[in-house]
């Protein structure tokens, strides 16, 4: 005698959720938080925009997003003794011995990552007043940004969605 | 719990999920796919062919990117095959655990 069969839903018919993450920092460590929740939130089958402002520029930027760099200054968390963390070569170190760390977890460098969620389905906006204020031009920005919007702009795409700030 | 899939006893978990990958078959595969609106193509089985075999390999369920960048289908390929949750729904078509990796 077997029992009644569970079958999961998936919730393929509830509510459709729908996420922004906006992005505002340029850091190796901190590109990979928004990065990581957005291809998370796709592969759950949710709408998913990320919005690059400020420092996250460096993050779509063709010139910076293959170099992120990380740094242990000022940063606690390192346990690193705050006369050693400004020394020269150290932010190099960190920056490899983190790349390498990143790359053993099998988790993509950030310009991989963003093909991935782009095929995923994501979407790419970049911040109209940090592009304004960087002097960029559209051809300096990864090819799946799909546009510069302004402040307004976001309020109205992200109308009934979570939004994360990152 | 053990429940009755394709004709035979199979054990699965409160989600319905296998508990034992090696109690699956391809029939069974295709009873669980028909649970969630899904015809299994060739295509389907050889996505299921490669998380069986990653999942043997490893003891973990590959996560979407791992199917993608170990077993070569492509991401926006696997979305129009398992819609919406790729991942889970591989998973449990091909009788695994759902994946718990992150990337």
């Amino acid at each position: 005698m077997t029992d009644a069969r569970p079958i999961p839903t998936f919730d393929d018919d509830g509510p459709e959720r729908k996420l922004c993450i906006i992005c505002s920092k340029g850091s190796l460590d901190m590109a990979y938080p928004g990065l990581v929740l957005a291809n998370a939130a796709l592969g759950e089958g949710i709408e998913t925009h990320l919005f690059f402002t400020f420092w996250g520029f460096e993050i779509i930027n063709k010139k910076t997003m293959g170099n992120l760099q990380f740094s242990p200054v000022g940063n606690p968390a390192t346990h690193m003794p705050t006369a050693l963390a400004g020394l020269p070569g150290m932010q190099g170190m960190a920056t490899r011995m983190m790349r390498k760390q990143i790359e053993a977890l099998d988790v993509p460098p950030v310009p991989e990552f963003l093909t991935l969620i782009k095929e995923a389905g994501g979407h790419l906006w970049a911040c109209r007043m940090s592009f304004d204020m960087m002097k960029l031009s559209e051809a300096d920005l990864f090819e799946g940004v799909e546009g510069v919007i302004g402040a307004t702009e976001f309020m109205e795409l992200s109308e009934g969605a979570q939004t994360i700030f990152v | 719990m053990l429940v009755t899939i394709a004709g035979r006893p199979v054990h699965v978990n409160e989600e319905g999920f296998l508990t034992d990958a090696g109690e699956w078959d391809e029939a069974v595969a295709a009873a669980l796919a028909a649970d969630i609106g899904l015809t299994l193509s060739d295509e389907h089985l050889a996505v299921i062919r490669f998380v069986r075999r990653d999942f043997a390999e490893r003891g973990t369920s590959p996560t979407l990117r791992r199917v993608s960048s170990v077993g070569g289908f492509e991401i926006k390929r696997l979305f129009v095959l398992f819609p919406k949750k790729p991942a889970k729904k591989m998973s449990y078509v091909a009788g695994v655990p759902k994946p718990i990796g992150c990337v």
